[in-house]
């Protein structure tokens, strides 16, 4: 793996990868000194096009807990044609020695654009690109959703998959790049994906996706989903006739106080609630369904952490060679100091 | 001992089998005893892979001289993945879990496990990582196999057998608990060199 | 080929040699004074003892292309493209003639512009340039330009086209329709509905739904033709419709042909090869407008151009300033450049597939194209006394794309690093030679230098 870009193309293996060095991140989060020595002298810049704190700071405390220098770049504005170009911007981090380019970006495709452009050699984190994707939200959503199917099943989360698992995605899945990176990776990871929004609100050509679509939310929650992942609703959304009104929107696709007991009497005790953030409350998610123990919010919020250093760890630290199955790898010289020939 | 060269073009040599492995471990269980004038504090960390299994078959003999050992509560693993200096040289390797004993290891004689010691790099890493988690008393080192080219000032404590090699060759340190050959689990220690 | 020079410079004349006229028989042909002066055993017979022979054997003889889509950027946007840089783009590519499109700086809505690239064309002597008039004032889409001065200024507009914006009011449509019967004239529709197309980045469907790009729905295109086949034909008037890109949309212009409606249409070569799938790299080079659809869509084009129900090809060569490629897709410049592949497309799609033989060919890519922009002395017959407007191609030939050699100022092109057949050995533009060997030879004088060009240049 050179960048993450999508999840649409990240295999299994990798995925799993990803998810178990997570686990191990995730340790390494409980100790008193939560730093380790890996990335040590390397450089990651966090190119912020679109204000998102949330995302940033996580990717910061996980650059650092890895020790690596972070430059927060936040280029603001809304539009990036105003001044300075991607490219030039690219190549002053290039200048600058980075070796890995956290980009979130307001226009589709960006960080595929810096990765494949050769304005830069660093390696390219995707944590946002318009409508696209946003793959370590995902991972971050399916490290949580592991941990839970794992518990349930009385089983270590790592190594395992989501096979078995019904996850129910609720909302704008059209403008959601949440909902997209979620969609691959978690079907990638073996779980079952519902989706469920307003036909306004859904791709034409989401026919193609591996999932079925509601319009009745109460039709998809009737499937008894293992998880309800509840998407932001964006305000622009708002006024643009996608639905008549937000009242409408809420009694129909929001995740609201009766719904949540509806889930207790159909008996579906284990269903988490989750949210990418942050919450319109009263909106799609009520404050009751948020702040229930149903709700993986939080767990999200610092799972965000452990997956992020797990991508800047394995994107980082190797010579950019997927690592080979452990016995070949005992076979091959000069890969462990111990084992090394010169 | 000398085996005939594998179809691969490889010349094996093994130079402890299982029960040279076995008489070797009992040798440094007795030896950590004596150092440690007992079995107090001690807590026995492997080095992953087969420094984790080295690890548990010393405390098993441990408990077996000292009743009052609970094997599995002075056993850990301790993953030195994230410390090394070569990480960038080579293929990117996933971390492996960290698990110390409920007693935690501040203040505890902890002694590091490993199958080779050769440059001593491992070992540096070992001793940050170990940093990062507490605070032992005492650290020691035992090794099954010390093969010589150090590149640090680190020396073991317990040595199951030093073996002159020359750089060019492979050591290579076979466990039940890990390696299948051949269909079946086998302990030995060979050493491998190119024709 | 080979070359015998003359001593003759004022009038140089060519032979020739064993041409296969359309993909036919081998023929020789003389190229006097403007005209080609005689076909067939005539030719050498008439020709005088410093005349230049081309041996042709291998080589197909076909009439000058003629696209009714280019866009020369000048003036306003010399940095993109100048009239003398594509038609210099243009003879390399096989073309006689281009119709330069409205959307300059100034726009080309007033008797002033148009005449301003009409002389530079002749300027330049590469090919013939036609501006087209713009159907509104600034493209603004709210009043009609002058239509009836652009007609009757020294460029004789025929063509006019808002494209690049559709004139998407019925009524405005309406009128223009009517307005140009005075003069002959044809409104060339840029179909997209605007409203449906707000922010639309690409072809919508699956691709779209994956990539997360504003998608541009062909009911965007469609919706547009279906009005303006009905209005042409309540108002008795001639339509030509741009860039056709949708299988729905053939079926549309198919039904308004049967019932006698005068429409015409136009399918770009991009459009007859690529599809919306090379969007998944972002490559902005894959961003065109009307938007790269599916493969389904570029196999009803094909068909369409082969049964006559698409007429002309239309190259839409679009040159853009490399900083307006060299960015994220959304922020990106829409168009290709497409005058030096075209004609290697068309054969590869088209010809190499049997969907159209040489003759076919000329007639979707210059006989069709001069009669719908009115060009009387392009897209004739090859034979004694017509203008000699022709091209040698080596159908044989095969080359791989490589922007950075091309004559235009645009280096996005789709096409680069395909490797695609046919290449244009010779032009011949009012019968001087403004392509030899494949390489530019010299532009044709600005003052004509006999009477059989001068008649048809003014």
């Amino acid at each position: 793996m050179k960048h993450l870009l999508s999840t649409q193309d990240l295999s299994a293996r990798n995925a799993l990868r990803l998810l178990d060095v997570a686990e191990e991140m995730a340790a390494v989060g409980e100790r008193e000194i939560k730093k380790l020595p890996a990335l040590r002298g390397r450089t990651v810049v966090n190119l912020f096009f679109e204000d998102s704190t949330r995302t940033r700071i996580s990717f910061e405390a996980a650059a650092k807990r890895l020790s690596a220098d972070v430059i927060n770049f936040a280029a603001k504005g809304s539009s990036v044609s105003k001044g300075e170009s991607l490219k030039d911007t690219a190549q002053t981090l290039e200048a600058m020695s980075a070796d890995a380019v956290v980009i979130r970006h307001p226009a589709s495709g960006a960080p595929a654009r810096l990765a494949a452009s050769g304005w830069i050699d660093a390696a390219v984190v995707n944590a946002g690109d318009g409508t696209h994707e946003h793959p370590t939200q995902a991972l971050l959503d399916a490290f949580t959703l592991r941990r839970h199917w794992a518990q349930l099943g009385g089983s270590p989360s790592a190594g395992s998959t989501l096979a078995g698992m019904k996850v129910l995605i609720v909302g704008d899945v059209l403008h959601s790049r949440v909902a997209r990176s979620n969609v691959w990776l978690l079907t990638t990871l073996g779980a079952e994906v519902l989706l469920a929004g307003p036909p306004t609100l859904l791709p034409v050509g989401v026919a193609s996706w591996p999932c079925t679509v509601y319009y009745n939310l109460d039709d998809a929650l009737a499937q008894r989903p293992d998880a309800v992942m509840m998407l932001r609703l964006q305000a622009e959304r708002m006024n643009a006739a996608f639905f008549p009104s937000t009242r409408e929107y809420s009694r129909r696709w929001g995740f609201d106080d009766g719904r949540l007991a509806l889930l207790d009497t159909m008996g579906l005790d284990d269903t988490v609630i989750m949210h990418p953030g942050p919450m319109n409350r009263g909106l799609e998610i009520s404050s009751a369904a948020a702040d229930s123990p149903r709700s993986t919010v939080l767990a999200q919020v610092r799972n965000g952490v452990s997956v992020r250093m797990a991508t800047l760890y394995l994107l980082l630290s190797g010579d950019q060679h997927d690592e080979p199955d452990d016995d070949l790898q005992d076979l091959q010289p000069a890969t462990t100091p111990e084992g090394r020939t010169p | 001992m000398t085996v005939p060269a594998s179809e691969s073009g490889i010349h094996k040599r093994v130079v402890l089998a299982e029960a040279d492995i076995d008489r070797a471990l009992t040798r440094i269980a007795h030896e950590i005893l004596e150092a440690n004038k007992g079995s107090r504090d001690l807590v026995l960390l492997g080095i992953p892979r087969r420094g984790f299994p080295l690890a548990r078959r010393l405390a098993q003999k441990i408990a077996a001289v000292d009743e009052s050992v609970d094997p599995d509560l002075i056993t850990g693993q301790l993953d030195v993945t994230m410390y090394r200096d070569d990480l960038r040289r080579n293929p990117t390797r996933s971390p492996l879990a960290t698990q110390l004993p409920p007693s935690g290891i501040d203040d505890k004689v902890v002694v590091l496990v490993d199958d080779v010691l050769y440059s001593g790099r491992t070992i540096r890493a070992a001793l940050d990582a170990l940093a990062d988690l507490g605070r032992p008393r005492i650290v020691r080192l035992a090794v099954l196999v010390d093969r010589g080219h150090r590149e640090l000032p680190i020396r073991a404590d317990h040595v199951g057998k030093n073996l002159p090699t020359s750089s060019r060759e492979r050591v290579r340190v076979h466990l039940a608990e890990i390696d299948l050959i051949g269909g079946s689990a086998v302990n030995e220690v060979v050493i491998e060199d190119r024709l | 080929m080979t070359t015998n020079t003359s001593e003759s410079t004022h009038y140089p004349e060519y032979l020739i040699r064993g041409a296969s006229i359309l993909g036919g028989a081998k023929q020789d042909l003389l190229v006097r004074g403007g005209i080609i002066a005689a076909v067939g055993p005539a030719a050498a017979e008439d020709a005088s003892e410093g005349a230049v022979t081309l041996e042709a054997d291998g080589l197909v003889a076909l009439p000058g292309m003629v696209d009714l889509h280019t866009h020369l950027r000048e003036p306003g946007r010399e940095d993109a493209e100048t009239v003398e840089t594509g038609s210099r783009a243009a003879a390399l590519g096989g073309f006689t003639a281009v119709h330069a499109m409205a959307n300059s700086s100034p726009v080309a809505d007033t008797a002033g512009v148009v005449e301003q690239v009409y002389r530079l064309g002749l300027a330049s002597g590469w090919v013939e340039v036609r501006p087209v008039g713009a159907v509104t004032v600034g493209l603004g889409g709210e009043r009609l330009a002058e239509l009836g001065a652009m007609a009757e200024s020294r460029a004789s507009v025929r063509v006019f086209s808002d494209d690049g914006i559709c004139v998407s009011d019925p009524v405005l449509m309406r009128r223009a329709l009517e307005y140009v019967k005075a003069f002959d004239g044809v409104i060339a529709q840029h179909a997209q509905e605007p409203r449906l197309t707000e922010g639309a980045q690409m072809n919508e469907g699956e691709v779209s739904a994956v990539l997360g790009l504003t998608g541009w729905p062909a009911v965007a295109e469609e919706s547009i033709i279906a009005r303006d086949v009905l209005l042409a034909q309540h108002v008795g008037s001639r339509l030509h419709v741009c860039h056709v890109s949708t299988a729905g949309s053939v079926e549309i212009i198919r039904w308004a042909k049967a019932r006698g409606i005068d429409v015409t249409a136009e399918v770009t070569p991009h459009h007859l090869l690529l599809t919306d799938e090379l969007v998944r790299s972002y490559d902005p080079v894959y961003k065109v407008n009307p938007p790269l659809r599916t493969s389904d869509d570029v196999h009803a084009l094909r068909a369409a151009l082969a049964d006559g129900t698409i007429d002309v090809v239309g190259t839409d060569h679009a040159p853009h300033p490399s900083e307006h490629k060299e960015c994220e897709w959304a922020q990106a410049a829409m168009g290709m450049t497409g005058l030096e592949t075209a004609l290697s497309v068309v054969q590869h799609t088209m010809v190499e597939t049997g969907l159209l033989d040489w003759e076919g060919f000329a007639r979707v890519t210059s006989t069709t194209p001069a009669r719908i922009g009115r060009l009387e002395h392009q897209g004739r017959p090859l034979a004694a006394g017509e203008p000699a407007n022709l091209i040698l191609v080596d159908p044989a030939a095969r080359w791989t794309v490589d922007p950075s050699t091309m004559a235009t100022k645009g280096r996005n092109s789709p096409f680069r690093g395909l490797e695609l057949p046919g290449s244009v050995r010779a032009t011949f533009y009012g019968g001087h030679p403004t392509v030899l060997d494949g390489r530019l030879a010299t532009p044709r004088p600005a003052a004509p230098i006999a009477e059989g060009a001068q008649a048809w240049n003014t």
